[in-house]
């Protein structure tokens, strides 16, 4: 009996037995389309982190402060303390110091409200030097940013991101308007170009940027602390030296070791390692509970081939009688299961791929399909129809076709 | 004439358990080409598992069994399905045909397992039924044929592969009066065409009708004696 007539037979097998059937693929579709959906998630939740982290600009070392202890003993998290100066930003300049740092920007930043004629918005300000816009890869889509000379003398002059001067000005050009903060008056010079990520809730897009003697007069502050130093690394190979050179000049600056630092340094690297390990565990966790499913639904296809080996027991003796090898009859049935199975892989794949372009609909999530995954979740599939098709199977081509004939 | 079936010390023991049970008890006989024989005897008598072993469903536990000049009795499973596929056809009590299919693939379906391409398969299945004279229900299911023309296609079933022996296990078991003259005259036919028939039965008059009977009794032949055949010979 050739391959092809046993695949003939057992799709006329399976289509005499509709609705069982199909219950039975539902199972493995599920299984499917959850694991492929939920690797899915994955993946594009690890693409996004990895999208924004990189918006940041490469080469980049975070610099941040440390956190506090207050005097019961509660600690603070990194940056609650104020530890950070900008003769610690001017060291880390030196490039006798730190030569592997190509550029410096030590950042204040404070929130308030921005006010054009009758509309406000409330947005994040931030003090920083002209080194800005290198360290951190922006580019100005309108306008320009502030010379050295203007943020020598604390100029009253600020650069908007996208998102604030659409806020603020609706379609109008906002270069050369005037906003105002507590009555103090700014001219727009600038507008950031769109960088279309954003990290943690805090938009990239929705900011402006301000001369650090602006921004200090503009809230009031005097302290010489820094919220942030940007430290943009000469290339790629330069950034662990010069996260090296970084640590060990604070440390010493500050009199601290790198044991009790009472400042972190975050790399692009660092940051990409620990949203991915978090994205990770989430992949794992999801992906093992639609692996499960999968599982039951592969015990469904030997459950219903258990039950079809019972029933057809008669048509198994009387196909033994008629010349079937035990071979013969282990094949159709093997056959049969897989045929459940694979039926269920690609529909399950269907399913996964119609679910990975519905559902970004509903959710702010990307889903990325991997052809790997694909591939695997079809492979699965047949397996688990093979699988659990193989007890079923041997227990048909061991009965006898006496006692299978005489079964009532 | 050739000999078909030579059985010589034939013994088959049941065991289950410690109980052991001696079905049949040393069977020596012959079936010679183109004999038409019925085996006679009580329910219990062995003629159950005579069937078996001659259908090649069972071997014996003791003793040789020659079908058309192969030894059957050290065969696995393997083997003795593809003796049962080329050299025996057979009919059941109950008709045991597949009722998903139509007659004509119930017919085809011994000419599957025997390898035979599909346009040969569909000519000689179509053949075999035009013999037993269904030429017209080719496509009937088996559900929508009487209990007579049911058992003409398993007849045509048995006769597909044209096997050397044609083994009927009570084939007239579940059928009324008319449908067991139709029936039983077909086996006439092929008797006459030259056909080699056992024929397993536990009524008198169906064994009338062979020219030859084993009256079988407690695991032994008791009498082997020719009738004088009351259908046309």
């Amino acid at each position: 009996m050739s391959w092809w007539e046993t695949v003939r037979s057992g799709l006329a097998a399976i289509r005499s037995h509709r609705l069982r059937s199909s219950l039975t693929v539902l199972g493995i579709v599920i299984g499917i389309s959850s694991v492929i959906l939920t690797v899915g998630l994955g993946q594009g939740a690890q693409k996004e982190v990895e999208d924004q982290i990189d918006a940041l600009g490469s080469n980049l070392l975070i610099v941040s402060p440390g956190s506090t202890t207050d005097s019961s003993g509660v600690r603070g998290g990194f940056g609650s303390a104020s530890t950070l100066t900008f003769a610690d930003a001017t060291a880390i300049a030196d490039p006798d110091v730190v030569p592997d740092a190509a550029a410096v920007a030590p950042t204040t930043s404070s929130s308030v409200s921005l006010v054009n004629g009758d509309t406000n918005w409330t947005t994040s300000l931030v003090g920083t030097t002209t080194a800005w816009l290198d360290v951190r890869s922006r580019e100005l889509s309108a306008g320009r940013f502030y010379t050295a000379e203007e943020a020598a003398q604390g100029a009253p002059v600020v650069v908007v991101g996208a998102d604030t001067a659409s806020e603020l000005f609706g379609r109008r050009s906002p270069v050369g308007q005037q906003v105002t903060v507590d009555g103090t008056r700014l001219t727009v010079i600038g507008v950031l170009t769109s960088s279309g990520a954003s990290s943690s809730g805090t938009s990239e897009d929705d900011l402006g940027v301000v001369p650090v003697g602006t921004a200090s007069r503009l809230t009031g502050s005097t302290a010489d602390t820094v919220s942030t130093i940007y430290v943009e690394a000469a290339s790629e190979d330069a950034l662990a030296a010069a996260y090296q050179e970084v640590q060990a000049l604070l440390a010493n600056r500050h009199g601290v070791t790198s044991a009790d630092a009472d400042f972190s340094i975050a790399t692009q690297d660092s940051l990409v390692e620990t949203a991915n390990e978090t994205n990770r565990t989430f992949t794992v966790l999801l992906g093992g509970v639609a692996g499960i499913s999968l599982l039951v639904g592969g015990i469904g296809v030997m459950n219903i081939m258990l039950v079809s080996v019972t029933e057809r027991i008669r048509e198994i003796g009387l196909r033994k009688a008629l010349g079937a090898a035990p071979r013969v009859i282990r094949r159709q049935f093997l056959v049969e299961a897989s045929l459940l199975g694979l039926t269920g892989g690609v529909v399950g794949v269907l399913v996964g791929v119609l679910g990975a372009q519905v559902l970004p609909h509903f959710i702010d999530q990307t889903v990325a399909i991997s052809a790997l995954a694909t591939t695997a979740a079809l492979a699965t599939a047949l397996a688990l129809g093979v699988g659990f098709g193989v007890y079923p199977a041997s227990r048909a081509a061991r009965l006898t076709p006496i006692d299978a004939l005489r079964s009532e | 004439m050739s000999t078909i079936i030579e059985l010589a010390g034939v013994r088959k023991t049941y065991r289950s358990g410690s109980v052991e049970f001696e079905a049949l008890r040393g069977i020596d006989t012959s079936v010679r080409a183109g004999e038409y024989v019925a085996v006679i005897g009580p329910s219990g008598s062995g003629k159950s598992t005579l069937m078996n072993l001659l259908g090649c469903l069972d071997v014996p536990t003791e003793g040789c069994y020659v079908l058309a000049g192969d030894d059957t009795s050290s065969l696995d499973e393997a083997a003795l399905a593809a003796i049962r596929n080329r050299r025996i056809g057979f009919v059941f009590q109950q008709f045991h045909l597949l009722a998903s299919m139509t007659a004509l693939r119930n017919v085809e379906l011994p000419l599957v397992y025997a390898g035979v391409s599909r346009a040969e398969r569909r000519d000689r299945a179509a053949a075999a039924l035009a013999k037993v004279g269904l030429a017209d229900r080719l496509d009937h299911r088996p559900g929508e044929l009487s209990g007579g023309q049911q058992q003409r296609v398993a007849v045509a079933r048995a006769l597909v592969t044209e096997p050397a022996l044609l083994l009927a296990d009570e084939p007239t078991g579940n059928l009324d009066s008319r449908s067991t003259h139709d029936v039983l005259g077909l086996f006439d036919e092929l008797h006459a065409a030259g056909r080699t028939i056992v024929l397993i039965t536990h009524e008198p008059d169906v064994a009338a009708r062979a020219e030859r009977n084993l009256v079988i009794d407690d695991g032994l032949i008791t009498e082997d004696r020719l009738t004088t055949g009351v259908g046309p010979r």
